[in-house]
């Protein structure tokens, strides 16, 4: 590769410089805030406010209702991720042994990634809506009585429906063109060395697709933890009452409708330090075993 | 169709001759029908004199309005009018110096105020202890109960008052195949306005009104536990309807005539014509004989108008002409028609009546008569902070009550705690 040099030892900086102040708004500035006011109680108006030092913190970690919604956000965000990446996977295998007709399948396929989260939401809810869903009738002649909005676990099953739903087609597009790009003389050459398309499958096709499916990884968990905002909200109809919300749905709710100032700091402070940590552990210990060409 | 483009015209000349009027903004939470209306109240106030032109800018919903209010504020880019919704009151009375209340506005400005020119309902909701307006009462309304007509002839029974009155006639109408009861917010029709309905303190420190320091919410009080294990009871047996804590899936089936009495607000009335299938009317939310002193008139629904805080003079007394203007009886009767919402003050009720208004329609005249029915010491109102917080509480552990989750001791147990210490964080928050 060609070796790009600068006149002037300034220039990188400033070709930088926008992307940095970009980022410097967008980012650092309010994370330093939030930082600065997880420490106060504060009057939302701005009149007063008083030094609590870590309380919020342990107001929110010693809370039995914060807890049980960071637990519902590590199962929803593992079964998310697991669906969506296993389903995405499973239809782009699929797809790409079609030959006849395949892009009218692709494009049925991916047309449902425009759709937008709040109205995915929308159209999810109506599938699961009690008194006209069609979800909840085929689901009463089966015997089970689903109150999605009352039932903590119905509208977590309803949630996570419309989630994985929602994911599915940005995953096979990824996955579709990942298997896309497999040169035929290693296809062939594997077929000639195994019978099994099941094995074939595993043991070449599988470890060439890593660095995407390492992509979609962090993707999708981002996706779970902070997108899915739209299809919740739209889900618990703005009123969360005893239904599963993520935490990113709690501080939404402290900060915005509760004007806790403080309390919702300190929330997106640990959100903050947990997505940290995740990106720390996918960097170490998953893309290790990512082998890029 | 030609009338409009003379209308919009002379509206256009109107608003070009109008260059050297002092503008002021007014932020709202409302949408729909009533944003429409709002909008023509600003028209009629723009129309009605020179010196000041108004404009409405809808900011979503009640918490949206608040939280929109709030972030300008800190920016000294406040409006000069902020709606704020009833559980948010404590936020904005609390904050001292946010806004300037109504009453000493409207002095300033000259003009006169009369506290008796309103209704008894609204007269404390949004005032200080000493009973001073704060906000100015603007959209108001009334938990009611609306009634299936073809139930009750059906049956052959009244509509009840009472709760007692209630668990009689609540097995004849499940005989005849409806649902008895629904409602459409517990936390406003069945904890706040328990309350309210039966004269029984709220919260400490005289329901919250004389310091934020110490409040404790009292919903484990015995009769309010004995509500809630009632409604237990009632769903169990078929006799109440439970649909989670969204407001529209509790009204559908009543809609849908498969209800007998739905709980709603006065302000249901004018979408309810268009949907409700089958004849309806309305009467008083129920109170319980058995309980000393109930019968009082409920808390006031809705909203208030809060004049901010760090606008100029010239823009007060705009604010201050344009509240005069909005609590004008006819004004007040327009916006009554126009959205079901209760008159606020005397002198409109008096028009609407004169009007022929509640000969047409007599379920529009419900709300107004639960809000002037005799007050209590405990009806006048509750201010508590971080209470949008307990509200969603409440929301949790009374949808846990009747998924099963949890009984209805533990759900007020429950409620009192984190009640209790948001109260003590909200507490902290003025420094």
């Amino acid at each position: 590769m060609k070796r790009t040099q600068f006149s002037s030892p300034v220039l990188p900086y400033l070709f930088l410089l926008p992307q940095m102040t970009v980022v410097f708004i967008f980012f650092y500035w309010p994370s330093v805030q939030a930082i600065q006011s997880s420490f106060y109680l504060e009057d939302p108006f701005g009149f007063g406010s008083t030094f609590v030092g870590l309380s919020n913190y342990t107001d929110a970690l010693g809370s039995g209702e914060y807890l049980k919604i960071a637990w519902f956000t590590a199962v929803f965000t593992i079964v998310v991720t697991f669906l969506s990446l296993s389903i995405g996977l499973l239809l782009a295998a699929k797809a790409d042994g079609v030959i006849r007709g395949s892009s009218s399948y692709k494009t049925l396929l991916i047309c449902v990634y425009a759709i937008a989260p709040p109205v995915a939401g929308l159209i999810g809810m109506m599938f699961f809506d009690q008194h006209i869903g069609p979800f909840v009738k085929l689901a009463a002649w089966a015997g089970w009585d689903m109150k999605v909005g009352i039932n903590y676990y119905d509208t977590a099953f309803a949630m996570i429906v419309v989630s994985v739903w929602k994911q599915i087609p940005y995953n096979f597009i990824f996955f579709l063109s990942g298997l896309q790009g497999v040169p035929v003389s290693i296809r062939e050459a594997a077929a000639i060395d195994c019978r099994s398309p099941a094995r074939r499958f595993r043991t070449v096709m599988l470890p060439l697709l890593a660095p995407t499916a390492f992509f979609l990884l962090v993707i999708n968990m981002t996706y779970s933890l902070f997108d899915t905002f739209g299809i919740i909200d739209v889900i618990v109809k703005d009123k969360a009452a005893n239904n599963p919300i993520t935490l990113v749905y709690k501080v939404y709710m402290d900060g915005f409708r509760g004007n806790d100032i403080g309390g919702s700091s300190a929330q997106s402070v640990i959100l903050m330090i947990v997505v940290f940590v995740l990106t720390v552990f996918q960097f170490r210990f998953i893309e290790r075993r990512v082998h890029y060409n | 169709m030609i009338r409009n483009i003379l209308a919009a015209s002379l509206l256009l000349s109107t608003s070009a001759n109008a260059f050297a009027a002092t503008d002021i903004t007014w932020w709202h939470g409302m949408s729909g029908r009533n944003g429409e209306v709002i909008n023509e109240i600003a028209k009629k106030f723009n129309a009605s004199q020179d010196a000041c032109a108004l404009t409405p800018v809808s900011k979503g919903t009640y918490e949206e309005a608040l939280a929109a209010g709030i972030a300008a504020f800190r920016s000294g880019e406040q409006p000069n009018i902020l709606q704020v919704f009833d559980a948010g009151a404590a936020t904005i009375i609390n904050a001292k110096g946010a806004a300037i209340a109504a009453e000493d506005l409207i002095t300033q400005a000259g003009y006169t105020f009369n506290r008796d020119d309103f209704i008894d309902g609204v007269r404390y909701f949004y005032a200080d202890s000493t009973g001073k307006f704060v906000g100015m009462p603007f959209n108001s309304s009334a938990p009611i109960m609306y009634t299936n007509t073809g139930a009750f002839e059906k049956t052959g029974v009244q509509p009840p008052k009472t709760w007692e009155e209630f668990e009689a006639v609540a097995p004849k109408l499940k005989e005849a195949g409806y649902i008895p009861l629904v409602q459409s917010q517990l936390t406003w029709e069945f904890t706040e306005n328990f309350f309210s309905r039966n004269n029984i303190q709220f919260a400490t420190n005289n329901n919250g009104y004389d310091s934020v320091e110490g409040t404790k919410i009292l919903v484990t009080n015995p009769e309010h536990v004995m509500m809630y294990k009632k409604l237990k009871e009632w769903y169990d047996e078929g006799y109440f309807g439970y649909f989670g804590a969204g407001w529209s899936d509790n009204q559908k089936p009543f809609e849908e005539n498969k209800v007998a009495m739905w709980i709603g607000s006065s302000g249901s009335f004018g979408g309810l014509q268009k949907t409700a299938q089958m004849p309806f009317s309305a009467t008083f939310l129920p109170y319980w004989n058995e309980i000393k002193g109930a019968g009082t008139h409920s808390f006031i629904g809705g909203a208030a108008l809060f004049a901010m805080s760090g606008r100029s003079d010239a823009e007060n007394k705009c604010t201050a002409d344009f509240f005069e203007f909005l609590t004008s009886a006819e004004i007040q009767y327009f916006w009554h028609k126009s959205t079901g919402y209760v008159p606020i003050t005397k002198a409109a009720y008096e028009l609407a009546k004169k009007d022929g208004y509640y000969d047409e329609q007599p379920v529009a005249e419900v709300g107004i008569q639960q809000l002037s029915l005799p007050g209590g010491e405990w009806a006048k109102g509750y201010r508590m902070g971080f209470y949008p917080q307990i509200r969603e509480v409440m929301e949790r552990e009374y949808n846990r009550i009747f998924s099963g989750e949890t009984s209805v001791e533990d759900a007020m147990k429950t409620i009192e705690t984190e009640g209790n210490a948001l109260l003590a964080r909200f507490a902290k928050t003025s420094g």
